[in-house]
């Protein structure tokens, strides 16, 4: 037998033997996928179940898992007992708003650190990210006294405004992207008379669209589902997010599980639909968040 | 002399009339970023240092009384033990939970159908706010009728009082730390996997490196940063453990407060949060968010030296 007929068999073999190993492989993989996909959503769909089930089924062994009959009434009731309308205009307007602001004047940033030159560019700049060093927990106690002593409390402003002077995380980002911008198409606009506004507003921004709406997708979500925030700073029933809203909910309802699972159910619907229509986004959000480190 | 200022003021700046411009415009877009860090940051950072000196309980006026809040902290409040002690016991969560996203990811790193439907029900609990998951947690671990004692009776398994119980009130949280984490990890891990030169995975095979040759020796290498950054970001988080406390392990009497039982899920931050907003003991509190700053500060370097035993970077 020479050594390349050795050779050829060893081959067939090889291929023979990865073919079937993958084979395996894909179907170990399908099956560890679905048993951690299954226990993802199970608590999920057993929110869902809860909530259209009517309060007199809840407490039964075995259960009933699809429930029969599908009732309404604790989303009805949800909306009669919790100014509800009300909360949902609360977050919408507080998430709005702070993610504009927080996206406006951070790009603005990112883009003079990473585009226009000034002295001490660069050194402001890594200051800047050492201050990220800097653990929340230590800031929160002086920051409850610093909006308390300016009248805030109770209002949306301690909630808001911060995110309107930018954000170091945000900046970061925008910097990293816009320093891809070739300097051409800037020199280009400069000498048409561009002023360095314009150069931001007409021709960085349009190129930074992705970044945009990846960075907007995740300034939302955070600002939706922040819960410490509106929770001291929010007093009235009135003007609390949806979060805040079903936590003080919870406490005087805490076991009327229908009830709380329907107004679970609304709170996260904004989020998951945002989630379906920009899910691409999220995607390059969450690994842009880890790719950090 | 007016010449003499005028240089003082703007001698640093560039000479010609354009690059002055421009430096002019570079600092003001960068103005609000530094004045609004200075403001609700570096000012408040400053303010705390001299606050957790005093006995301020936020009617009364602050009073200086030196290092007596970090005295007492350290060595009379015994709930500060206990609160870092359930602190590191909930961190066993992180392997838990690391071990299963990278499994998945591994799983979906091979050629899978209907991988976006997998990734959009791994991706529910991320988007999900703290508030529907824990509510809706809590119902799950509810003694006779939530979803997992239900399941164990299926089993003939009597399940625990969950978070009623002192002794499985922590797995509990840690098992819907894990099952809430599993998405984003598992998106990080597919990151780095798809980092991974296939060249080299080849070369391996070709040699006849087996499977989990081939994982521990060319794969894990790429994952190291990956998993050095979920480390790093885990742990600071699970310092920073206050909402699921807060709507977990409150009773329903109209203000109790969370924690127990028997303080078996106080953690720092909650502790810090009952001081400061429960007890209005600001000048406690205070002392309190900066021996836990100190705490993570002095966690986050050790993990940066040690990382250099263990952590590749291919650039």
């Amino acid at each position: 037998m020479t050594t390349s007929r050795i050779a050829e068999q060893q081959a067939v073999r090889w291929s023979l033997n990865t073919k079937s190993a993958r084979r395996l492989t894909q179907a170990v993989s399908y099956i560890v996928l679905t048993a951690g996909s299954l226990f993802t959503i199970f608590p999920f769909l057993w929110m869902l179940s809860t909530s259209l089930k009517s309060t007199q089924y809840m407490l039964q062994f075995p259960p009933q898992w699809i429930p029969d009959p599908i009732t309404f009434q604790h989303y009805n009731d949800v909306f009669r007992l919790l100014p509800l309308a009300q909360g949902f205009a609360n977050s919408f307007f507080i998430a709005i708003v702070g993610t504009i602001g927080v996206l406006f004047a951070s790009s603005l940033a990112g883009y003079s650190f990473a585009k226009l030159e000034f002295p001490g560019r660069d050194r402001i700049f890594i200051l800047m990210m050492l201050t990220m060093m800097i653990p929340g927990a230590v800031l929160l106690i002086p920051q409850f006294l610093l909006f308390r002593s300016l009248g805030w409390v109770n209002t949306f402003n301690p909630l808001i405004i911060p995110s309107l002077f930018g954000a170091i995380y945000e900046t970061f980002f925008f910097r990293q992207f816009f320093r891809t911008i070739p300097n051409e198409l800037i020199d280009a606009a400069k000498i048409d008379g561009a002023s360095f506004f314009t150069i931001y507003w007409r021709i960085v921004v349009p190129l930074a669209k992705p970044v945009f709406a990846t960075l907007a997708v995740l300034a939302f979500m955070w600002r939706w589902n922040d819960y410490m925030g509106p929770l001291i700073y929010l007093n009235d029933i009135q003007k609390q997010t949806v979060p805040v809203m079903i936590s003080t909910f919870q406490s005087q309802y805490l076991t009327a599980y229908g009830l709380m699972m329907a107004a679970s159910v609304l709170s996260i619907l904004p989020i998951i639909v945002l989630f379906f229509f920009m899910q691409r986004y999220f995607v390059e959000g969450i690994t842009l968040t880890g790719l950090k480190g | 002399m007016a010449a003499h200022a005028q240089r003082l003021l703007t001698g640093w700046l560039p000479r010609s009339a354009m690059k002055r411009r421009e430096a002019l415009w570079g600092y003001l877009f960068v103005l609000p970023l530094i004045l609004g860090f200075a403001i609700f940051a570096f000012g408040p950072m400053l303010a705390s240092i001299g606050i957790s000196f005093t006995d301020w309980e936020i009617l009364t006026t602050p009073k200086f009384i030196g290092l007596d809040n970090y005295i007492k902290l350290i060595t009379r409040d015994r709930l500060v033990g206990i609160a870092f002690g359930n602190t590191l016991y909930l961190m066993l969560g992180i392997p838990i939970g690391m071990a299963c996203s990278l499994l998945l990811a591994l799983a979906m790193n091979q050629r899978i159908r209907g991988i976006s439907i997998y990734r959009t029900i791994y991706f529910l609990p991320v988007v999900s706010s703290v508030v529907a998951v824990s509510v809706l947690w809590r119902w799950i671990f509810n003694q006779e009728f939530g979803l997992l004692n239900v399941m164990l009776r299926y089993l003939g398994i009597q399940g625990p009082l969950w978070l009623g119980d002192a002794a499985w009130a922590k797995p509990a949280l840690i098992i819907m730390g894990v099952w809430g984490g599993l998405g984003f990890n598992m998106l990080l891990y597919l990151a780095a996997l798809q980092g991974v030169p296939r060249e080299l995975t080849e070369a391996a095979t070709i040699d006849g490196a087996g499977a989990w040759q081939r994982f521990r020796h060319v794969t894990w290498p790429f994952l190291t940063p990956t998993t050095f950054f979920v480390l790093v970001t885990s742990i600071i988080g699970t310092f920073q453990t206050f909402a699921q406390i807060h709507l977990m392990t409150r009773g329903n009497v109209s203000g109790a407060i969370g924690g127990g039982p028997q303080w078996a899920t106080l953690t720092v931050i909650y502790y810090l949060w009952l001081n400061a907003f429960n007890y209005y003991d600001m000048g406690y509190a205070a002392a309190l968010a900066w021996i836990l700053g100190i705490v993570i500060l002095i966690f986050t370097i050790f993990q940066f030296a040690a990382s250099r035993r263990w952590v590749f970077y291919s650039e």
